[in-house]
């Protein structure tokens, strides 16, 4: 009965992995965007419900959940149905390849599969045809190009991200996501043949944005010109899913990009003195923020907080170093500190640039992205070749 | 006994979408009728261990070509593609030609002689198919990407034409 279990435990992990996203990516997600983004507009965020607001998407899905299911009388209703289910579920596959960190000798990861990072890409390129699907069986303009414009955008940026997918895997040699991150052991791949690392890694970064649709990228769901693009039509559920699909997937890059440039679980590897360093001009910042009365100001909470939090992790890794254990913190949390600061540039960026043209857009992949992978990849191919 | 029932039901998959894509009315129900067929293939490919060919299927059939047809369908199609019918008044044509390509088939499966294989498979990953892809078929590998590259000039020159 050996296939039984294994069934069993496919739909065990599923259930795992769907709860850690609808709790961990939708809605802290949502309420990290919706406060980071009232901090960067000089306002508070949600604020009533639960502790500083907390609890509040919890409260939004609840009624989401409630919300009536409309159909447009002339949707296509099967493919308006089945729209959001693709998204939400292409979103899920994403982070079957993603290794959350080490407990004993297992890796925390649902399969490490030798293809790991072109799975990955692959899946990600499924949420298009989800959404296209979604746009045209709406059956309004506004969705309809929403779901066009998602398409051009999606199918052009994916050649950026697969160069990026393919320089670490080059340096790597290998795919799957477990070896990627035990071949970064030594030094970081973003550090690594500088400056090319450096590059890739902001490739990547940028394609990925743009294959999430997000600020500045986010012209298949522009508010001002679509009403909301290819998701104008649905509600309630649905709605959510398309939510959670999206949530799901930036999440995922934002992991992958910390799995592939920033070492993924393992612990930065800095002398003692380094931290002690880093803790102490934490700390200084801190007293002088509180002591000169600027931690008041509504705008430098947030700062003091994030602040506070690292020189915190800067002095427990401190001590641990001087105690002489060589892993300090459980291999989990420095997958979330990268996966979670990743996160935070995303939202940070969303809610400080304005969105690019179309043409601006397109430009951007084929003139400048795509030239700039290729060469990056021949430069260092060569170089790696040179150096064996 | 596993690998049947996962063949049959990766066929099902497969062959079920794949009669809708040909006699659907609606030419965008088609077009998306082809994303689980390309996804049951996939499977099968699974099936039989070559997982980078699997991964390629998804990336560049049900990932880019469903949605650049999709795509097609709905920038000619006056919008939608609803307008569109598809239309086919070579049944009867087309029905003959698939029974006998199905008859050919049938007899090339039964005349071959197959042996099973006495030793296991050759190690089969990325690096060997990308050793064999620059030395002994880099010939076809190379004619293959010429053949791109005209079709990717040709495509452009098209498109200048137009302005």
């Amino acid at each position: 009965m050996a296939w039984l279990t294994e069934i069993l435990k496919a739909v065990l992990l599923t259930l795992v992995l769907f709860t850690y996203l609808a709790v961990v990516t939708a809605m802290f997600g949502v309420y990290l965007e919706r406060k980071i983004s009232g901090w960067i507009q000089a306002r508070l965020g949600p604020k009533h419900v639960g502790p500083q607001g907390l609890l509040q998407t919890i409260a939004d899905t609840v009624k989401l959940l409630q919300k009536e299911h409309i159909t447009p009388r002339q949707a296509d209703v099967l493919i308006f149905n089945a729209a959001p289910i693709m998204v939400a579920v292409a979103g899920l596959l994403d982070w079957v390849v993603i290794p959350f960190g080490r407990l004993g000798d297992r890796v925390l990861v649902v399969r490490d599969i030798n293809i790991g990072v072109l799975y990955f890409s692959a899946m990600a390129s499924l949420t298009v045809i989800g959404i296209l699907a979604g746009g045209w069986a709406s059956n309004n303009k506004y969705a309809l190009l929403g779901g066009l414009r998602a398409a051009s955008q999606m199918v052009s940026y994916e050649i950026p991200l697969a160069l990026g997918i393919l320089w670490v895997a080059m340096v790597a040699g290998t795919l799957s996501t477990v070896g990627i991150v035990e071949a970064q052991r030594g030094l970081w791949f973003i550090f690594s043949v500088p400056p090319f690392g450096v590059l890739a890694a902001v490739t990547f970064l940028t394609a990925a944005t743009a294959e999430v649709n997000r600020v500045p990228f986010d012209l298949p769901e522009a508010e001002s010109e679509l009403v909301a693009g290819y998701f104008a039509e649905y509600t309630g559920m649905r709605f959510a899913l398309f939510q959670l699909g999206e949530y799901a997937e930036a999440f995922a890059m934002a992991a992958l990009a910390a799995i592939m440039f920033l070492g993924g679980w393992l612990e930065p590897n800095l002398p003692a003195w380094l931290w002690l360093t880093l803790g102490i001009a934490g700390v200084f910042v801190v007293v002088l923020l509180v002591v000169s009365g600027a931690a008041r100001e509504l705008i430098l909470q947030p700062i003091l907080i994030l602040l506070a939090l690292s020189t915190a992790l800067c002095v427990i890794m401190f001590f641990g170093v001087q105690a002489g254990r060589s892993p300090v913190l459980p291999s989990p949390v420095w997958f979330f500190t990268k996966m979670f600061a990743l996160v935070f540039f995303l939202i940070w960026m969303r809610w400080t640039y304005p969105r690019l043209r179309l043409d601006q857009l397109l430009n951007l992949s084929w003139k400048v992205l795509l030239p700039a992978g290729l060469l990056n990849l021949l430069i260092t191919g060569f170089l790696i070749t040179v150096a064996r | 006994m596993g690998e049947l029932a996962a063949f049959i039901i990766l066929s099902c998959v497969t062959l079920i979408p794949a009669v809708v894509v040909v006699t659907s009315g609606n030419i965008v129900r088609s077009a998306l009728s082809l994303v689980p067929t390309f996804l049951g293939v996939t499977g099968l490919y699974i099936l039989l261990h070559a997982e980078f060919v699997a991964g390629i299927q998804i990336l560049i059939y049900a990932g880019a070509i469903t949605v650049l047809l999709l795509f097609v369908i709905m920038l000619t199609a006056g919008g939608t593609g609803t307008r569109i019918r598809q239309v086919n008044e070579q049944v009867p044509l087309g029905a003959m030609a698939a029974v006998w390509l199905g008859f050919l088939i049938l007899l090339v499966i039964f005349r071959t002689p197959w042996q099973s294989a006495a030793t296991a498979a050759p190690q089969y990953n990325i690096a060997s198919v990308g050793t064999a892809f620059l030395t002994d078929y880099v010939l076809i590998f190379e004619v293959t990407s010429l053949v791109l590259l005209v079709s990717l000039i040709g495509a452009i020159i098209i498109a200048r034409r137009e302005e």
